[in-house]
């Protein structure tokens, strides 16, 4: 009685492949590459390996027992007892005995080898998951906009699930080959020349897996690279679900959509269909194998080379040959998708371009810190630099106004200050140490950055303002309180214990802005930037901010891009920046007096209001 | 300061799909998809030819040897050879059959499921705002993508194989009972606990697979965060945290999918077991019928065998129910979003079209209030003549930016109405609505596209010269020749390769293109420089003249360019007029925002 059917995890279809762009081009032998990607599993996790391959033959073993059962119970019971009109009681027993015994190691053996393949391939998909995270974690700023967030999700789901669909089926096979090495070596005892005639059905089978990996693996290429843009597409589309909606492009984004999908439904039709005609191909080899060892058998009977028996051993065992290759088949069928799976994944774990550390730390003081700006450049696109020879200093406590018109640069230079990014030239130097010098984590423990954008993690509002680091609620208070968000959050309904939606969508913008300031806030930092950070606050909020900031600041360094005359009033000095490069310095009155497009920058609102008055 | 509440995220929320039923599922998955029903009875005649497939060799075997090896004159060799090919033609027939079958399944399932994803995907545009942002972006994605790929499983490997499977169970018991019904009882009973197992599992694996794509949702929302926000991680150096985060989900992940493997080999290992027992019961139960009834041996042999064609289809038929329940659960997720009301409904074809033409704005008894929170507008009523313009001004959460939702009925009002040009805003043909009426955010979201393809979002057939026309009208035109390609520039991901203020001129240009009659400006130009923003409303101003045009703002500097000016406080209108007189009017609400403005921009 042997298991004709493997289970729908160990013969997936050819529907499923996911995953990324085209980087993957398939080459050279898909089979080989398949099996070096396994050897990666079976190393990384040896013992359920183990465990579920000798599951896999233990079943095996028992399937075959299982016939010898029958046989055995024919021959000592079931003849017997109606030759004799009696049987002992004991030996029915034993027949129950047997067959449920075999059937319960059997059942163990099932167990063991799907349990284990699943417990593997997840712990393996685990593995890969947390490295491909680790390194979106660790990769710069620039390689993160050059990979929209929909890819990165298809790389950590569908790529690391393509890459270890063969370990469903790889115990199975595995376990099989046992079943089919026994079988061949009693066909070649029973007799050589039908056994070698019955042996030819594995070149075909090699034959036929080779055209089914040729035809079928350009076609998982292009569907993973699919699914990968059906990801992004979704991703980008859903986050501007607001844009979408009010200029009522649903239908316009519905098309760009469809058509993916479409394309995508095109190639697994045709991948599907080559796999349509691959299984039933595989399933009858063996076959027709058998019907020619028949007629050569015969042929060789009636000459008187064999006997009858013979020929029934070999048509016998070849039908049990079909089945471990079917089940190799399964295996082989997961080939091409995982390969492409296992690539894609690859790409980003060998990606570089992961910011280089030092060692150095900032040592921890009561005073603001120094920074200093040393020829800095920066540039996006070669021919259009960005920023050209930046230099400045800020004395410790001291606060520099950063102004300039949009687009000036601002929003750069505060990010070669966080070391967001690292410049093409010059230097950031925060108390004479070079940021790139600095420890993981070193320059967060003394500097922070309020971005122009407030990014709010859907956590609770304690969670967004400690970011996990073990503040008190008085400090997160204190810090709220600062940032003109207590009140607020005070009527929030469970406080800072209140979630706030991914993104903080349940709040306004402004809330959102003071949230992240407090966030800068409660860590206390040496050196405060802040990137035109209040621009959605109202102005009566904005003065009681500036107003505590200004109480605090003896301990702080303030770096703050700002437009508002009351911020830029609080600065020490101001820098004005024009196209990439510093226009002018000085202080705010200083620059008002000699610089005319300093004046026309900073006052346009006077001024309207000026004209609108004459 | 007025305190403000915080939106609850409670909206309609999202259907999770999880009280559809699995045949309920099927009911209307196929309503949805009717594609999966094209030409299923040819399907299924295929499957079933197919599946006699399986019987060919054995039969086979049995003719040489019984007709060809053994017979009574001497081996046969002519008969053997024409029963070979007899039998190789079934084979090669029964193979086209299941080339035919499969083929045809993946056909019609991937044209079903492409449309199933097309219709998830249109329906969360259909969705209100409030009820999008009910449900994490990267959840809503794996609906749309990774569920709708765990359907396509099923439905070629599962759905009709299940039914060939019951259909030859039928067949195998039906040729048992003509043999001995008494050991056809005793096969059927050794299944039995099987059977009545199979719906203790099938709820089992159903909770057990809902926790598992749940944990997918989850884990792509634990991804895609950091990935969006990878700035505020890198500059507050909490990677190891977001790490953790993110390591738990793929753990979470790993643990559900780990216990519903158990629950499926376990219930799949059930299987076995039956099967020993019934082989067993068959050979004593057979041993004791031949003491007492005309049992033969050579019939209790047969039974043994004939027991194999029952095994076979009960197992594939159990497997397929336990696999199928991953599938059915994914279904009913991507069902669930169709399920989901999008409440905001459009009047279809009985929508009314609005005129081209400035519009006039009524608001008659608006009030407003997220799903369980307190109102955020109290009885608003209020009227804006057409070709005006209008600056709402009020404190952070003082219900300014709603009335900006309403107007452009991302929201709808709980009493009370929205008029435009004495229509109801929801009784407006959806198209007609968004091409009259165009909402610039604060936050104006970007395609990863060039400038040229996110400015045509607002007029698709836009030319350049139209485009460089527009950013020359709105005095973008120095801006623009200084990117690096100009219009080809492209915007990154979310438009993050520009500032924030440079994000909102594009959004400006888009709605400058789509021509709107009525633009509502949502603080939408807080990011941009001073000088420009002054540049930029003397622009609009000239722009929107035949227009009318209500801007949200929070500075004044709008507020005083303003026709007219209206005052929100705490939900309620409390004053209106030119800002000259509001200004003036001491004491005044206004009069403390004017008064701070000043402090700040005030002081040389």
């Amino acid at each position: 009685m042997v298991e004709v059917l493997g289970t729908t995890d160990e013969r997936r279809g050819a529907g499923q492949p996911r995953v990324s762009d085209d980087q993957a081009v398939l080459q050279g032998s898909t089979t080989r590459e398949g099996f070096a990607v396994l050897g990666h599993a079976v190393r990384r996790e040896p013992g359920i390996f183990a465990l579920s391959t000798l599951g896999s033959v233990l079943f095996a073993v028992l399937t075959v027992a299982d016939a010898w059962v029958l046989g055995w119970s024919t021959d000592h019971v079931v003849i017997p007892a109606f030759e004799d009109g009696e049987i002992g009681a004991g030996l029915l027993w034993a027949v129950l005995g047997l067959f449920v015994g075999v059937a319960i190691l059997r059942a163990v053996g099932i167990v063991a080898r799907r349990l284990g393949a699943g417990i593997m391939q997840y712990r393996m998909q685990a593995h890969t998951r947390r490295a491909v995270t680790r390194q979106y974690l660790a990769l710069p700023m620039e390689w993160h906009q050059r990979h929209p967030t929909g890819q990165l999700l298809s790389n950590a789901y569908s790529d690391v699930e393509a890459a270890w669909g063969p370990i469903a089926p790889l115990p199975m096979a595995l376990g099989t080959v046992v079943m089919m090495v026994i079988a061949v070596a009693q066909m070649l005892l029973a007799d050589v020349v039908m056994a070698l005639v019955g042996l030819l059905v594995f070149p075909a089978v090699v034959i036929a897996n080779l055209a089914y990996q040729r035809l079928a693996s350009p076609l998982m290429t292009r569907a993973q690279g699919l699914r990968a843009e059906i990801s992004e597409i979704a991703h980008e589309s859903f986050d501007g679900a607001m844009v979408v909606k009010t200029l009522g492009r649903e239908t316009e984004e519905t098309t760009r959509f469809a058509a993916k999908a479409d394309q995508l439904r095109d190639v697994n039709i045709k991948a599907g269909r080559i796999r349509a005609a691959f299984d039933p191909t595989l399933a009858s080899l063996p076959n027709v194998g058998v019907l020619v060892v028949l007629a050569v058998g015969v042929e060789r009977v009636t000459t008187g080379a064999t006997d009858p028996g013979d020929v029934v051993t070999v048509a016998y065992l070849l039908t049990i040959v079909s089945f471990p290759i079917r089940a190799i088949g399964w295996l082989l069928g997961e080939f091409p998708r995982s390969v492409v799976g296992f690539r894609r994944t690859e790409a980003v774990l060998a990606a570089t371009g992961s910011m280089e550390y030092g060692d150095r730390r900032i040592p921890a003081v009561e005073h603001g810190a120094r920074l200093d700006v040393a020829g800095l450049q920066y540039a996006y696109d070669a021919d259009a630099p960005l920023l050209t020879g930046v230099s400045f200093d800020v004395e410790p406590g001291r606060t520099v106004a950063v102004v300039g018109a949009t687009a000036s640069g601002k929003s750069t230079l505060t990010s070669l200050m966080t070391r967001l990014v690292d410049p093409d030239a010059g230097q950031v130097t925060i108390d004479g140490i070079d940021l790139r010098d600095l420890a993981p984590g070193a320059l967060a423990e003394s500097v922070a950055l309020v971005p122009q954008t407030a990014f709010l993690f859907d956590d609770t509002v304690r969670g967004n303002v400690t970011l996990g680091a073990d503040i008190p609620d008085e400090q997160v208070w204190a810090a709220l309180r600062d940032a003109q968000a207590d009140g607020f959050v005070a009527a929030l309904g469970d406080g800072l214990g209140t979630r706030l939606g991914e993104r903080g969508t349940s709040l306004s913008g402004g809330q959102r802005q003071r949230i992240s300031l407090a966030r800068a806030l409660v860590r206390r930092p040496r050196l405060l930037i802040l990137d035109d950070a209040t621009s959605a606050v109202d102005p009566e909020v904005e003065a009681r901010i500036l107003a505590s900031l200004r109480a605090g600041s003896s301990d702080t360094t303030l770096v703050v891009v700002a437009y508002r005359k009351a911020t830029i009033g609080l600065a020490d000095e101001v820098i004005h920046l024009d196209d990439g490069a510093i226009a002018d310095r000085g202080t705010h009155a200083e620059l008002l007096d000699r610089s005319p497009a300093y004046a026309r920058l900073v006052n346009a609102y006077e001024q309207a209001a000026h004209e609108e008055s004459k | 300061m007025s305190t403000t509440t915080a939106e609850p995220t409670s909206g309609t929320r999202m259907d999770s799909g999880e009280d559809i039923g699995a045949m309920d599922t099927i009911r209307r998955g196929v309503a949805i998809s009717p594609e999966l029903r094209d030409g299923l009875g040819t399907t299924l005649l295929l499957a079933v030819l197919a599946s006699c497939g399986q019987v060919v060799v054995p039969i086979a075997v049995q003719q040489t040897l019984d007709q060809g090896l053994n017979a009574p004159g001497g081996p046969r060799l002519s008969y053997v050879v024409w029963l070979g090919l007899a039998a190789a033609v079934a084979i090669a027939v029964t193979s086209v059959a299941s080339y035919a079958m499969t083929s045809r399944l993946f056909s019609t399932s991937e044209r079903g499921l492409a449309t199933l994803r097309i219709k998830a995907f249109r329906h969360v545009h259909d969705l209100p705002l409030l009820t999008q942002n009910t449900e994490r972006r990267g959840a809503l994605v794996s609906r749309v993508t990774s569920d709708v790929d765990q359907v396509s499983q099923f439905l070629v490997f599962g759905g009709l194989i299940f039914v060939v499977s019951v259909g030859q169970m039928l067949v195998a018991t039906v040729i048992m009972v003509i043999y001995s019904w008494q050991l056809a009882l005793v096969v059927w009973l050794c299944f039995a606990p099987l059977f009545l197992s199979i719906r203790y599992f099938q709820r089992k694996l159903s909770q057990a697979y809902g926790v598992v794509r749940h944990q997918v949702g989850v884990l792509l929302g634990a991804i895609s965060e950091p990935v969006v926000g990878a700035a505020v991680v890198r500059s507050y150096a909490v990677e190891d945290r977001t790490q953790q985060r993110i390591d738990s989900a793929i753990d979470e992940f790993k643990a559900a999918s780990t216990r519903a493997q158990r629950f499926t080999v376990v219930s799949f290992s059930l299987g076995g077991i039956s099967a020993g027992l019934a082989n067993a019961g068959v050979l004593v139960v057979g041993v004791l019928l031949g003491f007492t009834t005309d049992m033969t041996a050579g019939r209790v042999l047969a039974f043994a065998f004939l027991v194999t064609l029952f095994v076979g289809p009960v197992q594939m038929g159990t497997q397929i129910l336990t696999d199928a329940q991953n599938a059915i659960v994914s279904w009913r997720r991507v069902i669930g979003i169709l399920e989901t009301p999008a409440d905001l409904v459009d009047p279809g074809p009985d929508g009314q079209e609005l005129p081209r033409g400035p519009l006039d704005v009524t608001f008659a008894d608006v009030t407003f209030a997220y799903p369980d929170g307190p109102d955020v507008l109290s009885d608003v009523s209020m009227h804006i003549d057409a070709g005006t313009r209008v600056a709402i001004v009020g404190e952070t959460g003082s219900g300014k930016s709603t009335f900006a939702k309403l107007l452009t009925r991302l929201m709808d009002p709980r009493t009370g109405a929205v008029l435009l040009d004495g229509i109801d805003v929801r009784d407006i043909a959806q198209h007609s609505l968004r091409r009259s009426v165009v909402l610039v955010p604060q936050e104006g979201f970007l395609f990863d596209d060039t400038i040229t393809a996110n400015v045509r979002y607002g007029k698709l057939d836009a030319s350049e010269a139209e485009i460089l026309a527009s950013a020359d009208e709105l005095g973008l035109r120095d801006w623009l020749d200084g990117l690096p390609h100009g219009l080809a520039t492209k915007v990154g991901q979310r438009g993050e390769s520009l500032s924030a203020g440079e994000r909102q001129l594009v959004a400006l240009m888009r709605a400058h293109l789509a021509d709107p009659d009525l633009l509502v400006l949502d603080e939408a130009t807080s990011a941009v420089d001073p000088q420009l923003e002054m540049r930029i409303g003397r622009a609009l101003e000239r722009l929107m003249q035949s227009r009318t045009s209500v801007t949200i703002a929070h500075r004044l500097s709008t507020a005083e360019n303003a026709d007219e000016v209206v005052v929100v406080d705490r939900g309620r209108v409390v004053q209106r007029g030119p800002h000259a007189v509001l200004a003036a009017e001491s004491g005044s609400v206004y009069a403390g925002l004017h008064a701070s403005w000043v402090a700040q921009h005030g002081t040389a």
